[in-house]
């Protein structure tokens, strides 16, 4: 048995088949000769499909929080992308976001973790390749889920049309949370565990950041649930449509798009660039810039000049 | 690729992590060795999806192909093994899945061999050690090449 050629395997994604899609993904995941291939082929049908990112801490909620909309989204093929870090360490990972969705999650609802493969670069790129896949495949919309700690997570989430962050009473103040970055990525707050005390509090904490100022028209509304129980989560997909609809109107959407797009060329200038320097300096030795380095002879910012001078020329090419 | 170039089975590293589903299946509430296994797996450099408890077959099946997973693990504790295992295994083969199954829990001697002939790549008892979970699970994913 042969296996299925890139078109074949497109096709029965599209037509629901789950082991085909899930087979695209893994290809996008390694990002390996087959991911270019895969990924300029979904780049073709994509575009469709509303993207969804949910982000906040750990604990705060996101995964019930990812599987109640999926299931309220009334969508005939919602999917989750679940991103977890793969342990520094060993490489390995536990991916257990499922656990918080399979038991509420009707069974259209495609959902694949993914774990972060200890190159935040390679996420960067990664991610948006499998929203793509999954777009090309006609899921939507497509939920992508991250842990709102370390800059690349949040800005994965950020990466997407409407952005949710999530919170808990008790979650520290407003000072607290913009140290992380995450507050001013938000189109939406939710206030989690909406049934423990001061859920109110939380909600006052975020009003008043609010009102210290935000960006554009769109003011990020505040929406209190209690994930486990299912309440709230109604209100959340209803302020999902209202700044989908936003979106259309204001002629954001186009513009978010196309900036998603520039920054994801940008990231795999970076990372290819990357790539190559690295390699060049692996070959140096003796008489290089990398030797004088070491003999305190250049400093390493003289040298990382000298090395990319002669890798791209200072001024960008003529178009 | 080599699964076992030299190193320790718990310390080397996959450029390309296996991807593991674990689940306990049915009625059956302790799931503290599956806890213990995931993070085992974890620490030996693979990628562990944890279903955890109450899992059906079709579940675990329908994870799998989102998962694109390359190995089954399943915890037995409440001496259905018998019966599950081997539906487990069925169920795999009728979606033509192509992945093995591997057991690990409370499994008496003499059913080891009846599981095995039903299809079972490997069962781990109460004594496996870390090293002997990882080195079990490895051996039972023959991996497919890349492309595919």
């Amino acid at each position: 048995m042969s296996p299925p050629s890139l078109d074949e395997l497109f096709e029965s994604a599209r037509a629901g088949n789950r082991r085909s899609l899930g087979r695209l993904l893994t290809m996008v995941e390694r990002q390996d000769d087959n991911a270019a291939k895969v990924s300029e082929r979904a780049h073709r049908d994509a575009g469709q499909a509303r993207v969804i990112g949910v982000t906040g801490a750990p604990g705060s909620g996101k995964s019930t929080i990812t599987g109640r909309l999926a299931a309220v989204s009334g969508a005939e093929r919602p999917a989750i992308l679940a991103i977890d870090p793969s342990s520094p360490l060993t490489g390995g990972a536990i991916l257990g976001d499922r656990i918080r969705m399979d038991n509420n999650v009707s069974s259209s609802t495609f959902i694949r973790s993914m774990a972060t493969r200890g190159h935040a670069g390679g996420l960067a790129v990664a991610v948006p390749d499998a929203v793509r896949v999954l777009d090309a495949a006609g899921c939507d919309p497509i939920i992508v889920e991250t842990v709102g700690v370390g800059q690349v997570e949040v800005t994965v989430a950020a990466a997407a049309d409407t952005t949710v962050v999530v919170v808990t009473p008790g979650w520290g103040d407003a000072v607290q949370a913009n140290k992380a970055g995450l507050l001013e990525v938000a189109d939406i707050f939710v206030v989690n565990k909406a049934d423990r005390p001061d859920a109110r509090g939380a909600r006052r904490d975020l009003e008043l950041m609010l009102d210290l100022g935000h960006r554009g028209e769109w003011r990020a509304p505040i929406v209190l649930t209690t994930a486990t129980e299912g309440e709230g989560i109604d209100d959340l997909w209803s302020e999902i449509e209202r700044h989908t609809s936003f979106l259309h109107h204001s002629g954001e959407l186009i513009r978010r798009r196309c900036r998603r797009r520039r920054s994801e060329v940008a990231d795999r200038i970076e990372l290819g660039l990357r790539d190559r320097a690295l390699r060049i300096i692996e070959a140096q030795s003796g008489e290089s810039a990398l030797g004088r380095v070491e003999r305190h002879e250049l400093s390493p910012a003289a040298a990382a000049e000298q090395l990319l001078a002669a890798l791209i020329p200072d001024n960008p090419p003529e178009e | 690729m080599s699964e076992t170039s030299g190193t320790s089975p718990l310390s080397s590293v996959d450029s390309e992590p296996l991807r593991v589903v674990l689940a306990k299946l049915g009625f059956d509430g302790h799931d503290r060795g599956l806890k213990v296994v995931a993070r085992t797996l974890r620490d030996a450099g693979m990628e562990v999806i944890y279903l955890g408890l109450r899992q059906t077959t079709d579940s675990i099946v329908a994870a799998c192909e989102q998962e694109d997973a390359d190995v089954i693990g399943l915890s037995m504790h409440n001496a259905g093994h018998l019966t599950l295992a081997p539906r487990m295994v069925q169920a795999v083969k009728e979606a033509n899945l192509g992945v093995p199954v591997v057991i690990g829990g409370i499994v008496p001697a003499e059913d080891v061999a009846v599981l095995i002939d039903a299809g079972v790549a490997a069962v781990l008892g109460p004594g496996a050690s870390a090293e002997d979970v990882v080195a079990a699970v490895r051996a039972a994913v023959t991996r497919p090449s890349p492309a595919r």
